[in-house]
């Protein structure tokens, strides 16, 4: 007997998306209750979530209980072969991404009412801004890779319509499409990987009572199998779905449009593209990992699992190096939300690292910690951005913590998470876990020193943020003109131009997202470490070893490095002016320009696959003009030619006379020129006449 | 068995209807419009009882009527339709009415279009039910004279060239066909598709054209392949296959919208049919051959590509609609091809092949509906702005047609093939299918799914998106009419992408019945 929850599972994502349905056929004026559709849906949508959270509880975690409800979608051919099925899994994993998206995801709902008040499409933004959820939550707990792909795709629409959302602004609607190119781009790989593995498998269910995809009998089935160019076949699908997994996790070098999708509310940057959507490229990597940790199997049929395969290594290795590439940029950008975009980018490597070299549990517990304390800080640059009036560089503002003291402290909670401040934050508990299966790794060192030089960076950059938004003098645009002499007094009040405090709806998520910031610590440490062991994938000795304590040490001392010459380069002297150089700059080579251009990966793409792309395009259809066109001009001038030919032939033949011959020339010629207007009858004509002719050639040939 | 011959008559009733519309005056619009319309819905109710009829059991043919005719030529009148057959008349049903009901711009000659739009439906019909070449072949051309007519006499500027071009080029292939199946004729006395298979099958055919006919001394093997070159150039003129695809472009951006909603709806798909109904079952041995497998699979991959980035080059919408729809049909060719050929590194040839071919119904169905919705908006576009459908011409409509917008996105992203929509489903089973049977010409297709996402997505950017051109500030969003319009071929969208059994029962055992008996 299926549990009601498991069974029920469904109701999750499909409230949500019911709440959209409805409030898409909403007209416009209907804000409230558009609103109060889309939270009340995310909010039993979260009860729920609670209710099957407790559910794996109850049955005891360990990554083992895995309840599945499967049901016949289709079927395309014969036998039971032929049955395609999809259907919904819970198990540890689903339980807890459910409750962290449905409880970020209310927060952010609420806090978007304040937000976007103003904004004339209200009813709109929650209309999507529902399909999302609903969208993710299907990813969540799907449990066929189609059903997982189908929700994928309709998270990159929403994403796509969020990012768009103010569409009347020529960037937000290249951004929207910049972004669902490149995830596509991912996706199509995942979409090859997922005919593959079905066509090994000849399922796409992952749990099926021992006949599914991440089950042994499959997995063995795949692991001995080599590919043509001598990888196994477990790996070379692992990887075209870790390509998928890299577009929607903006892992390098298919970053690119994460940055870009800041041109969406900041709301959407919070929900989607920093909590949920863009963590569910790890999410799937987790969910396969059975697949891609696989790497041997024993003549007795026994499966090896390693954080060596082929696959992981590749996880490893992107994530390792997307996590200081991304993290170099953001110390030299001056958007706010732009820099907690490349910090996202940066984190979600950290994520995938963990992933590759601790195991479902460290990646995922970075996943859970960051969304929370990423969520923080974007939808505290969103209240940031709403009391400085849409101001979102960071060198206009300043001595904010004054004007927004509730922004200010919770931003700050988020910060100190995000740069891993030890013990008492839950950033320096996920990131540790990494870095500390990242030393244990036994391929190479290299991408424990990259996750430890991304660790300084992240607290540097995050301490520049800080400093120039909230200590400083205030530089905004009117406050500069009016008075820069006195650098730490504020500036007259000029107009609505001071910096104000947001309203309670948007401030009172922050307080709750800080108050988790801090207090998931508690569920992911060594000494107690409740989360792995709830995934089922903490192993081993536990405690704090020796090992683990130097490992914290050595973090902690990074942590504060990082702290330490970020304040010293950017709090201890503030800049006055919004244009002075950043001090930066006096980095050799030119880094900083190099920094702060991101690499110049976006003119590469320009130059080389987009113009290609354009390239290609125009002489795929000048092909279709002129070569193609040419030879059916030609063709069709053979016809034509033909058809002269056998008139005057026939003419000849038949009246044997040379006068009628000329003739027949001369009507031919007049044929042709009248072939030129397109009368049917002339077309038939010459059709007729050559198929008589054809037909004739046939029967004379046949009777021979 | 119901005796009403029921195919006989939906076939029927559209000519019967056209001839008493041709009749009407030329004045008397208001009652051509209300007739023809009548009489395409009187064949949608029809459609709609053959589907509720039909036995999903089974994948034979059913509401079978055969008759004696010319005896002495062995020509019965022979229909009959299996999943494949009754999915095409529902489809041909479906969108005729959506075409006559957007008609309105067209005041010229009201009757004789209305008419002609008739005719070519009666062709349609035959073409899909009929068994026996003889009159197939009629009802075959009987669809092609109206389409000139239709793009001739009622289509933009440059419509003479284009009328042209599409006559000569499907004109060359039917003739090309024509003459294949005389001589298949010549050789062994039948016109029977159904008989033709099973000679095709066991091979009798090739060596009965090689005694009978032996042309240039041509062995039994080439022999075959020329007639089967034949046939093939009839129906890849009408997919269209590249390279034989340069009429379309043309025509489709040249005949009024109503008409390009039934030559991409519809008569695209008469290709379609032919490779699978036709081609397939009788030359499968020819099809078999490596080189010409090889050949076509790479032509379909090609076709996939090119055409996506050719469209990805366009600037006029209707241009993009068109090189998109030969992308799509692309899809279906690459999947009767992989189901032509052997088992690949499949696991289960027959499952994979199966798929593939339900996927290449399926898409026909669903490319017929979205392609003909999707020429519907650019027919309300043109009548909103004086006939204009560049690219560029517009910009930042959304912001006062949401309404219009919301409804086109949703097409455009059915085309796109976006999961939750009809159009997915088709292209999943195509991949599906043909990965493993064809796995190098899978993965390059994929390329086509990524550019049809750039040129849609390009469309929306630059038609609906960014700031508003004031030449439009007073664009009339759809009207409730409109909508009512267009609910229909939207829900169907997402029920056949949401449900999509209701049309996959129905296949699924034509489809299963046909990879059987291609085994070799």
């Amino acid at each position: 007997m299926t549990p009601w929850i498991v069974k029920n599972l469904w109701l999750i994502p499909a409230l949500p998306i019911l709440a959209a349905g409805l409030s898409a056929l909403a007209p416009q004026r209907c804000r409230k209750f558009s609103a109060s559709l889309a939270i009340g849906s995310m909010v039993v949508s979260f009860l729920l979530a609670l209710c099957a959270f407790a559910h794996t509880l109850q049955h005891g975690g360990h990554g083992a209980a895995k309840e599945v409800f499967n049901f016949e979608w289709l079927r395309f051919a014969a036998g039971d072969a032929g049955i395609l099925k999809l259907g919904w899994v819970l198990d540890p994993l689903t339980a807890v991404m459910l409750v962290m998206v449905t409880f970020v995801g209310t927060l952010i709902f609420i806090y978007s009412v304040g937000y976007m008040a103003h904004d004339k499409n209200f009813t709109r933004f929650f209309t999507f801004l529902s399909l999302f959820a609903g969208a993710m939550l299907g990813v969540v707990i799907a449990n066929s890779l189609l059903l997982l792909f189908i929700s994928w795709e309709l998270v990159g629409l929403t994403s796509y319509l969020l990012i768009g959302f103010w569409y009347h602004k020529p960037s937000a609607a290249a951004a929207a499409k910049k972004a669902f190119i490149t995830t596509r781009i991912g996706d199509v790989a995942l979409l090859l990987g997922m005919v593959w593995l079905y066509s090994q498998t000849g399922t796409l269910l992952f749990y099926d009572d021992g006949g599914g995809c991440m089950e042994k009998s499959a997995l063995a089935k795949m692991v001995v199998q080599a590919t043509g160019i001598g990888m196994a076949v477990s790996t070379g699908i692992g990887l075209l779905i870790f390509i998928g997994a890299m577009g929607k996790s903006g892992q390098v070098p298919l970053h690119v449009w994460l940055p870009d999708a800041m041109e969406g509310p900041t709301p959407v940057s919070a929900l989607i593209h920093a909590a949920t959507m863009v963590a569910a490229g790890v999410f799937l990597v987790a969910r396969v990992y059975p697949l891609m940790a696989v790497s041997d199997i024993s003549d007795a049929g026994r499966l090896f699992f390693s954080n060596t395969s082929p696959a992981l290594q590749v996880v490893t290795w992107i994530g390792a190096i997307t996590a200081v590439f991304a993290a170099t940029i953001a110390v030299a950008q001056n958007d706010i939300k732009r820099i907690l975009a490349y910090s996202t980018v940066s984190q979600l490597g950290y994520m995938m690292m963990g992933l590759g070299v601790g195991g479902v549990a460290v990646g995922m517990f970075h996943l859970i910690t960051h969304a929370f304390f990423k969520a923080l800080l974007f939808m505290g640059a969103g209240s940031v951005i709403h009391g400085c009036h849409d101001e979102q560089d960071i060198r206009r503002m300043g001595w904010l913590k004054k004007y927004m003291p509730i922004t200010f402290l919770t931003y700050a909670v988020g910060m100190l998470a995000l740069a891993g401040f030890p013990l008492v934050f839950s950033g320096f508990w996920s990131k540790d876990a990494i870095l500390h299966s990242a030393h244990g790794w036994s391929v190479s060192q290299i991408p424990f020193y990259l996750g430890v030089a991304g660790a300084f960076l992240t607290a540097f950059y995050m301490t520049r943020q800080v400093a120039l938004v909230f200590f400083g003098s205030n530089r905004s645009r009117r406050g500069n003109e009016a008075d820069h002499s006195h650098p730490t007094i504020p500036p007259p009040h000029v107009g609505g131009y001071e910096p104000h405090e947001s309203p309670l709806v948007m401030t009172a998520p922050l307080i709750i997202l800080a108050v988790c910031a801090v207090g998931l610590s508690a569920i992911g440490t060594p000494a107690w470490p409740w989360f792995q062991s709830f995934l089922g994938q903490h192993h081993g000795e536990g405690g704090f070893t020796g090992e683990v304590i130097s490992l914290m040490v050595l973090s902690s001392v990074i942590v504060f490095a990082g702290l330490g010459v970020g304040w010293w380069l950017y709090g201890r002297k503030p800049i006055q002016k919004a244009d002075e150089p950043d001090v930066l700059e006096n980095l050799p080579l030119g880094m900083h320009a190099w920094f702060a251009k991101k690499y110049g990966v976006d003119e590469l793409y320009e130059m080389t696959v987009i113009r290609f792309n354009a390239w290609f395009a125009r002489a795929c259809a000048f092909l279709d003009e002129w070569v193609w066109g040419g030879v059916v001009l030609l063709v069709s001038s053979l016809a034509v030619g033909f058809g002269f030919v056998s008139d005057a032939f026939d003419k000849f033949a038949i009246n044997l006379g040379f006068d009628q011959s000329c003739d027949g020339v001369t009507r031919g010629g007049k044929l042709m020129s009248r072939l030129q207007d397109g009368r049917v009858q002339n077309y038939l004509r010459i059709i007729g006449v050559a198929l008589v002719v054809l037909v004739l050639f046939l029967i004379w040939g046949g009777g021979k | 068995m119901n005796d009403l011959p029921i195919l006989t008559i939906i076939t029927l009733l559209p000519l019967i209807g056209g001839l008493i519309v041709v009749g009407l005056g030329a004045e008397q619009k208001g009652l051509a419009r209300k007739l023809a319309l009548a009489f395409s819905f009187a064949s949608l109710a029809l459609a709609m009882g053959l589907w509720k009829q039909f036995d999903t059991t089974s994948g034979e043919l059913q509401f079978v009527e055969r008759h004696d005719w010319i005896p002495t030529l062995g020509v019965q009148y022979f229909v009959g339709v299996d999943g494949l057959g009754l999915l095409m008349v529902m489809l041909t049903a479906i969108v005729v009415p959506m075409s006559l009901l957007v008609s309105g711009r067209i005041n010229e000659r009201v009757p004789l279009y209305h008419a002609l739009v008739l005719f070519l439906q009666a062709g349609l019909f035959g073409t899909f039910t009929a068994l026996n070449f003889f009159h197939w072949f009629i009802f075959w051309e009987l669809s092609l004279i109206p389409a000139f007519f239709l793009v001739r006499l009622w289509g933009g500027p440059q419509r003479a060239p284009a009328a042209t071009q599409f006559f000569i080029y499907t004109m060359v292939g039917s003739v090309a066909m024509l003459l294949a199946f005389l001589a298949i004729f010549v050789a062994t006395g039948k016109f029977d598709f159904i008989e033709l298979a099973e000679l095709g099958r066991n091979g009798t055919l090739a060596s009965a054209l090689a005694a009978k006919l032996g042309w240039y001394n041509l062995n039994t093997g080439p022999l075959a392949l020329v007639i089967f070159g034949g046939v093939l150039l009839g129906f890849a003129v009408k997919v269209p296959l590249m390279p034989f695809h340069t009429w379309l472009p043309a025509t489709y951006a040249e005949a009024p919208s109503p008409v390009t909603m039934l030559l991409t709806g519809v008569m695209s798909k008469m290709g379609m049919y032919g490779f699978i109904r036709i081609l397939l079952p009788i030359f499968v041995s020819q099809m078999q051959m490596p080189k010409v497998l090889a050949t076509l699979q790479w032509l379909a991959v090609i076709t996939i590509v090119f055409s996506a980035c050719a469209a990805f080059a366009q600037r006029d919408l209707k241009r993009i609609l068109a090189y998109s729809s030969i992308n799509h049909l692309g899809y279906c060719l690459l999947g009767v091809f992989a189901v032509a050929g052997s088992g690949g590194i499949a696991v289960n040839a027959a499952t994979e092949k199966a798929a593939a071919l339900n996927g290449v119904f399926l898409q026909m169905f669903n490319h017929g509906l979205t392609a003909a919705t999707l020429f519907m908006f650019v027919g309300f576009l043109e009548q909103r702005s004086g006939g204009l459908h560049g690219l560029n011409d517009f910009g930042g409509l959304r912001k006062v047609a949401p309404v219009f917008c919301g409804l086109m996105g949703i097409a455009l992203f059915s085309s796109l093939g976006l999961p939750g929509l009809n159009g997915f489903v088709g292209e999943f089973l195509i991949f599906k299918g043909v990965f493993p049977l064809a796995p190098w010409a899978a993965a390059l297709s994929v390329i086509g799914l990524l550019v049809t996402a750039i040129f849609i997505l390009t469309i929306l950017q630059r038609v609906f998106n960014g700031p508003l051109n004031v030449k439009w500030a007073k664009f009339p969003d759809l009207t409730p009419g409109e909508i009512g319009l267009l609910l229909i071929p939207i829900a169907l969208m997402f029920v056949l992408g949401l449900y999509p059994r209701l049309v996959l029962d129905v296949i699924n055992p034509t489809a299963v019945q046909m990879v059987e008996q291609l085994k070799f």
